[in-house]
């Protein structure tokens, strides 16, 4: 948000904006016995720093139980203008702290008259998973870029840890890929080998894991902006499927 | 001084006929009674230097502080009612702390300029209770450069690049959005002789080690010998050879400033003695 060139507010297009972002078909399409399961985000996340950003990752899929609730998921969540968080778990759970993520770090920014820093952001959403702890399932990265340290990656995992790492998985497909990334990740890595490997990493999760699917979606964060790049199913790399 | 409110000064919660709170501006008399406080903000670092007047022979040197730290890495110089000061001072290291435990980081100085100049502020508007009678001043040295900012009874904070604080300024609670806050600034018994001294300096391109002398330099020179015998000077200084730390200064670089100061009187007073 810049607070000094705010956009235009129109009431109807955000109304409707906001009614189009969930699809409604989802009450009529899912069978009554599949209700009752929870909606998770099982998923494969990941968020990697290079110099002058930060590159994330994330598959498409919400699943409940057996059952694709939504196959074009956007994971990726924008907490501030040059900060996402990554979201894993409970799908609930975790849009509910993002939006109030949003909404203090949009305070708190106009408070400042600055953008807030990315450990700012990741402290509140720490102090969130851990305050309610026994109740969230929520697994999420908070990555961005700000003027101050550049381009970082704060992992934030179901009891409330909160740890800087330069790369970081999460979501019950990064089981797969963990040995993956270990061998390829090296550090100083340029924009372009970052994207291709975390495509890469996505593609060999989605592969393996029942709760991963669907398309990969990637954004780079940098001093200029965001840069979203989707990935259809059929434009993936391509693996040997065994 | 005595007989300007006639009648609109009993509360801070009534104006007078032509605009004037004149309880805050009371409040701003208490400030410039107090010992001399000065802040310099050089290239690299702010220097505090505060003359604190002794009263009493029984004094224990060191006790009674007019320089405190707020989090490591601000400092807080006090003018005016000193039991005020460190209700104020109370607060700030509060409102730290609970900036640290929600956010994780350490509190940036321009905001807590900003909270204290709101809390200092809410006391100007009703009439049971009185403004703070002190002005605080807060340094620190961030990542975009060293900050130095001054609250003042009536809740203003000045963030302007000039040297004047405008003590009958009518403007209770401005905000302005211009960055650097104060270059140098001095407030006190002997604010107008000090701030002339500040001016003759060139900050912008003054090293912390050559301020902090500067400082002491001041203070010797703008101390009153004759209503006030005795005083002790205190120096801290937060910048980058500090590493952002905001601390007193070590004993050689006090005494080294001391001699400095003392040096500089007798020149002074030696080219007075020859006109």
């Amino acid at each position: 948000m810049d607070v000094c060139n705010p956009p235009t507010y129109d009431a109807e297009e955000e109304l409707l904006r906001h009614q189009k972002q969930y699809s409604q078909m989802d009450k009529l399409l899912i069978p009554a016995e599949m209700r009752h399961q929870p909606v998770s985000t099982g998923t494969t996340i990941i968020a990697m720093e290079y110099d002058g950003g930060v590159v994330l990752g994330a598959d498409t899929r919400t699943s409940a139980g057996s059952f694709v609730v939504n196959r074009f998921t956007d994971k990726l969540t924008p907490l501030t203008d040059r900060i996402y968080c990554l979201r894993s778990g409970s799908a609930a759970d975790t849009q509910a702290i993002s939006q109030v993520v949003q909404y203090q770090l949009e305070f708190l920014s106009a408070e400042m008259n600055e953008p807030p820093l990315v450990k700012i952001a990741a402290n509140c959403v720490r102090r969130m998973i851990y305050q309610y702890r026994d109740d969230f399932v929520a697994g999420m990265i908070v990555a961005g870029w700000d003027k101050k340290l550049g381009g970082q990656v704060y992992s934030c995992p179901l009891g409330g840890l909160l740890v800087r790492q330069p790369v970081s998985l999460g979501g019950s497909g990064s089981t797969y890929i963990w040995g993956f990334l270990d061998n390829n990740y090296k550090p100083n890595m340029t924009k372009k080998e970052c994207l291709e490997l975390v495509l890469k990493a996505i593609t060999l999760a989605i592969t393996r894991d029942g709760s991963s699917g669907g398309c990969a979606r990637l954004a780079v964060i940098d001093a200029q902006g965001v840069e979203r790049i989707d990935v259809l199913g059929n434009e993936l790399p391509k693996v040997y499927d065994l | 001084m005595s007989s300007i409110g006639s009648g609109y000064d009993l509360s801070a919660s009534q104006f007078s006929p032509d605009g004037r709170v004149f309880q805050v501006e009371y409040a701003n008399k208490a400030v410039e009674a107090s010992g001399t406080v000065i802040g310099l903000r050089c290239k690299d670092g702010v220097a505090f230097a505060v003359e604190k007047i002794i009263t009493s022979r029984l004094y224990e040197k060191g006790s009674s502080k007019r320089i405190h730290n707020v989090d490591k890495h601000i400092g807080m110089a006090v003018a005016g009612l000193l039991a005020d000061a460190k209700q104020i001072l109370t607060v700030a290291r509060d409102e730290a702390k609970q900036y640290k435990y929600d956010y994780g980081v350490s509190i940036p100085v321009k905001y807590l300029a900003d909270r204290l100049s709101m809390y200092m502020h809410a006391y100007t508007l009703y009439g049971f209770v009185r403004p703070f009678g002190c002005q605080v001043f807060l340094a620190s040295y961030e990542h975009d450069g060293p900050q130095l900012y001054a609250v003042e009874p009536s809740g203003v904070n000045n963030v302007l690049k000039n040297l004047f604080i405008n003590l009958s300024s009518n403007s209770f609670f401005s905000f302005t959005l211009i960055k650097s806050g104060y270059f140098g600034c001095a407030v006190g018994k002997a604010q107008q002789t000090a701030k002339t001294e500040i001016e003759k300096l060139k900050l912008t391109d003054m090293k912390l080690e050559d301020g902090i002398k500067e400082a002491a330099k001041i203070i010797y020179q703008v101390h009153d010998e004759v209503k006030d015998r005795m005083f002790e000077l205190e120096l801290s200084w937060v910048g980058k050879n500090t590493e952002g730390k905001h601390e007193r200064v070590p004993t050689n670089v006090y005494e080294d400033a001391e001699k400095y100061a003392k040096a500089s009187l007798e020149e002074a007073s030696d080219d007075e003695d020859e006109m």
